[in-house]
C-alpha cells in the first residue's frame, strides 16, 4: 500500500481540525464526515493489521496489537497536551470555551489513555512474560492517566465554575510538567538494573499501519472532543447569562 | 500608608507562624510522629523478620512512610488556614500570594524534615542500616525531598482544602505527580547507605534537585490565582 | 479625576456563586468621607458585597472601583487602604490573641509592633487574655480582636459586617464610639447591620438589598 495515501488521509483529517475550528459555519456536519472516515479507516485498520501486515519478527500474531495499542497511547497524549494548552489558556485569559475544552479533551484523553495502556499490558504479558514492567513510555503514561483521573475528580467535586477552571487548570499544569521527569526518572532507574527496554526496531510496512491507525484514532479523538466539548458548553450556558436588568418579581427575589 | 515588606520578608513571617501553629499544637505533631513510627513498623511486620531483606528495602519504607505523613501534616496545614478564612486574611492584610507559597512550602518542608530526621534512627533499629557511610549527603536528600515533596504538596493542598471530599483529594492529585521524587529519593537515599559501585548519587541529587527547582518556579508562578478567588 | 473622591462606585456589578447570582445589576457610589449603611435580610447580598469591596473576591461582571483603584487590576495598591471585619475572623484559632496581632503588625511593617498590639489589646479589653490561644475564646471577644487588628490598619475605608452582633450592651457602646473615631479622621465605613437604629445615626447615606438587587429606599 502506498505511504501516500495515509498521509493524505491524515492531511485531510487535519484540515477537517482546523476547518472546524476556523469555519463556524462546518461544525454541524463536519464532524458527521470525520466520523464516517473514522468507521472505514477502522475496517481498514482491522484488515491492514489483522491480515495484510506480515506478522511480526519476535512477537508473531501477538505484537498485532500494537497497531492500536500505539495509536491510542499517541492521542491520549495529544488530548493531554492539548488539555494542558487550554490551562495555560485559561489562566492567561478567562474564557469558557478553553475550559469547556480542557474538559472534553481530559475526559477523552483519559478514554484513551486507560484503553492504551490496558492492552499494552495485554501486549506485554506474553511478550515480556509479565503484565507490568518498567518501561518509561508506560510508566509515564500510567502516571499521567492517574493525574489525570484526579483531573476529573476534581473537577467533579468542585461546584464553583470559575474555582473549578482555575484549579484545574493549575492541576493540569503540574502534572503535565512531572510528564518528562518521570521518563527520565525511570530510565535511569531502568540503566541501572538493566532492565531489557522495547526498542525493537519498527519496520517499514508496520510503520505504515501505524501511521494508518494513529489518522483513524486521530478521526474518533476529533470526534469524541467535539461531541463532548458540545455537552460541556451547553452545560455551561445555562448559568453563564447575565440576570435581567430588572428584577423578575418582587416575591421571586 | 506603611512601607511594603520584601518578598523575603514577608515569606519569613509567613514561615515563622507556620512553625508557630505547629509548636502550639504540638500535641498533633506527637500524634503524626506517632503515625509514621507505626508505618514503618508495619513494613516490617509485613515483610517479616528477614533482616537482609529489610535493610535492602529500609529507603522505600522510609520514603513511603514520609510521604503519608506528609498527607497528613500537609491537609493539616491548610485546614489551619482554611479555618476562619485566615488565608483570605492573609492576602488582604496585604501579604503577596508568592510569599504565602514560599512561606508555607518552606514552612511544611521543615516540618517534614525534622520528622525524617527522626526517623532515621528508628530505620536502624528496625531495619538495621547504617547511617555513617555518608551522613551529609543523607541530611542533603532528605532536606531535597522534603522540598519536594512540599513544593506541589503545598499547592494541591491549598486546593483540595476547598474542594469536597478534600481527605480524598490530596493523595489522588499529589501522589502521581510525586513518582518521580520518590523514585530519586529512594535512589539517592539507597547510595547513601549502601555502596554505590556506579557512582549513581550523583545523577540522582541532580534530578532531586532539579525537581525541587522545577516545582518550586511552577507553583510560584501558580499559587496566586490558587490563593485568592476569582 | 472625579472617581479619585469616591470611596467606592459600583457599576453594573454582579457577582455569581454557582447558578446563583448573589448580586445582581448593583449600581451605586459612596463619596470619600461619608459613610454607608447596608441594609438587607439575611442571603441579600450584605455580605458578599463586603467581600467585593474588599477585594476578597472579585465581580462577575461590572465595574468596580475602591477609593479610585480597580477592584480585580489594581487590588495591590488598594490593599493597605481596606480593612474588612467579617464573620469570618480571618484569626489562627491555635495562635493567641496577642501572637495574631503581632503577625499583622509585622506584616504590616508597623513600628514598635510590640507596644502597638498590647495597647490595642488594652484598648479592646483584651490584655487580660492576651496569651490564650483564640480557640477558647467567646464570639464576643473574637470580634473585638477583629475590630483591633483593623484599628492597627488604619484603613481609608472600613468595611464592617455586622459589627454589632455577638457583643453585649457596653460593648455596642463602644463600637459606636470607635465608628465616630474613625469617621472623625476622615475615614469611609461601609456597615452592614441589623440594628437598623444604630446603623441610621451612624451613617449618612443607606443600601438596601433584596435579593442582590438594589432596592428603592426613600
Amino acid at each position: 500500500m502506498p505511504a501516500f495515501v495515509t498521509f493524505t488521509l491524515l492531511i485531510v483529517v487535519l484540515s477537517a481540525v482546523v476547518a472546524h475550528v476556523v469555519v463556524a459555519k462546518v461544525r454541524p456536519w463536519l464532524w458527521k464526515l470525520v466520523a464516517a472516515l473514522g468507521t472505514v479507516m477502522l475496517v481498514g485498520l482491522c484488515y491492514l493489521g489483522l491480515v495484510w501486515a506480515p506478522p511480526e519478527q519476535y512477537m508473531s500474531n501477538v505484537g498485532r496489537i500494537l497497531y492500536v495499542h500505539v495509536p491510542h497511547i499517541w492521542v491520549a497524549l495529544a488530548a493531554f497536551t492539548l488539555n494542558v494548552g487550554c490551562g495555560v489558556a485559561y489562566l492567561l485569559k478567562k474564557s469558557w470555551v478553553t475550559d469547556a475544552l480542557a474538559e472534553a479533551s481530559a475526559e477523552v484523553g483519559v478514554y484513551f489513555g486507560a484503553a492504551g495502556v490496558a492492552m499494552g499490558s495485554i501486549w506485554a504479558r506474553p511478550t515480556w512474560g509479565v503484565w507490568w514492567d518498567w518501561d518509561p513510555r508506560l510508566i509515564s503514561t500510567t502516571v499521567m492517566l492517574l493525574a489525570y483521573v484526579g483531573y476529573l475528580a476534581l473537577r467533579s467535586f468542585t461546584e464553583d465554575p470559575e474555582r473549578r477552571a482555575t484549579w484545574s487548570s493549575a492541576a493540569a499544569i503540574l502534572s503535565y510538567v512531572s510528564l518528562p521527569i518521570v521518563w527520565y526518572s525511570v530510565r535511569w532507574w531502568n540503566s541501572l538494573h538493566q532492565v531489557q527496554s522495547s526498542t525493537s526496531t519498527v519496520d517499514k510496512p508496520m510503520g505504515q499501519v501505524l501511521l494508518w491507525g494513529l489518522v483513524t484514532m486521530l478521526c474518533w479523538l476529533f470526534v469524541f472532543i467535539v461531541k463532548r466539548y458540545e455537552i460541556a458548553r451547553s452545560r455551561q450556558t445555562a448559568a453563564m447569562e447575565l440576570p435581567p436588568l430588572e428584577a423578575p418579581r418582587p416575591e421571586a427575589a | 500608608m506603611t512601607p511594603r515588606l520584601s518578598l523575603v520578608a514577608a515569606a519569613w513571617l509567613v514561615f515563622r507562624k507556620d512553625l508557630q501553629i505547629e509548636w502550639r499544637t504540638r500535641a498533633r505533631l506527637t500524634a503524626l510522629l506517632f503515625f509514621s513510627l507505626a508505618t514503618l513498623l508495619l513494613f516490617s511486620f509485613a515483610m517479616g523478620p528477614d533482616i537482609t531483606t529489610l535493610r535492602a528495602h529500609a529507603p522505600g519504607y522510609l520514603w513511603l512512610g514520609l510521604l503519608f505523613a506528609s498527607i497528613l501534616s500537609l491537609g493539616e496545614s491548610f485546614r489551619v488556614e482554611s479555618e476562619n478564612q485566615a488565608l483570605t486574611g492573609l492576602v488582604l492584610t496585604p501579604v503577596e500570594a508568592r510569599a504565602i507559597f514560599l512561606g508555607k512550602v518552606f514552612g511544611n518542608a521543615a516540618l517534614l524534615f525534622l520528622l525524617s530526621l527522626v526517623l532515621l534512627p528508628v530505620t536502624v533499629a528496625l531495619y538495621d542500616v547504617e547511617l555513617g557511610r555518608a551522613p551529609h549527603l543523607l541530611v542533603l536528600v532528605l532536606l531535597l525531598g522534603a522540598i519536594g515533596i512540599s513544593a506541589p504538596g503545598t499547592v494541591y493542598s491549598a486546593i483540595s482544602a476547598n474542594a469536597r471530599a478534600r481527605d480524598v483529594m490530596l493523595p489522588l492529585l499529589l501522589f502521581p505527580v510525586l513518582v518521580p521524587l520518590l523514585l530519586a529519593a529512594v535512589s539517592a537515599t539507597k547510595f547513601t547507605l549502601q555502596p554505590d559501585p556506579q557512582e549513581q548519587l550523583a545523577s540522582w541529587l541532580k534530578l532531586l534537585t532539579a525537581f525541587d527547582l522545577i516545582y518550586l518556579s511552577v507553583g510560584f508562578l501558580l499559587f496566586p490565582r490558587i490563593a485568592e478567588e476569582d | 479625576m472625579l472617581s479619585s473622591q469616591l470611596a467606592v462606585e459600583a457599576l453594573d456589578i454582579s457577582k455569581r456563586f454557582g447558578a446563583r447570582w448573589a448580586l445582581s445589576r448593583l449600581s451605586f457610589s459612596l463619596a470619600q468621607g461619608r459613610s454607608l449603611l447596608l441594609t438587607g435580610h439575611n442571603g441579600s447580598g450584605k455580605t458578599t458585597l463586603l467581600r467585593l469591596i474588599a477585594t476578597a473576591s472579585f465581580p462577575t461582571a461590572g465595574t468596580l472601583k475602591v477609593l479610585g483603584f480597580d477592584s480585580r487590576s489594581q487590588r495591590a495598591e488598594l490593599r493597605p487602604s481596606v480593612a474588612l471585619v467579617s464573620h469570618a475572623s480571618f484569626h489562627y484559632e491555635d495562635l493567641t490573641a496577642a501572637q495574631n496581632l503581632l503577625l499583622s503588625a509585622r506584616l504590616l511593617a508597623v513600628p514598635q509592633a510590640h507596644q502597638t498590639v498590647t495597647h490595642l489589646l488594652e484598648r479592646m479589653g483584651l490584655a487580660a487574655r492576651a496569651d490564650s490561644p483564640v480557640r477558647q475564646f467567646s464570639a464576643g471577644m473574637r470580634k473585638r480582636l477583629a475590630i483591633a487588628r483593623l484599628l492597627m490598619k488604619a484603613p481609608k475605608l472600613a468595611l464592617l459586617d455586622e459589627p454589632f452582633g455577638e457583643l453585649d450592651p457596653a460593648g455596642i457602646q463602644q463600637m459606636e464610639g470607635l465608628i465616630r473615631e474613625l469617621q472623625g479622621q476622615g475615614t469611609s465605613v461601609v456597615l452592614a447591620t441589623h440594628l437598623i437604629e444604630q446603623g441610621l445615626t451612624l451613617t449618612t447615606e443607606r443600601l438596601h438589598l433584596e435579593g442582590g438587587r438594589k432596592a428603592a429606599t426613600s
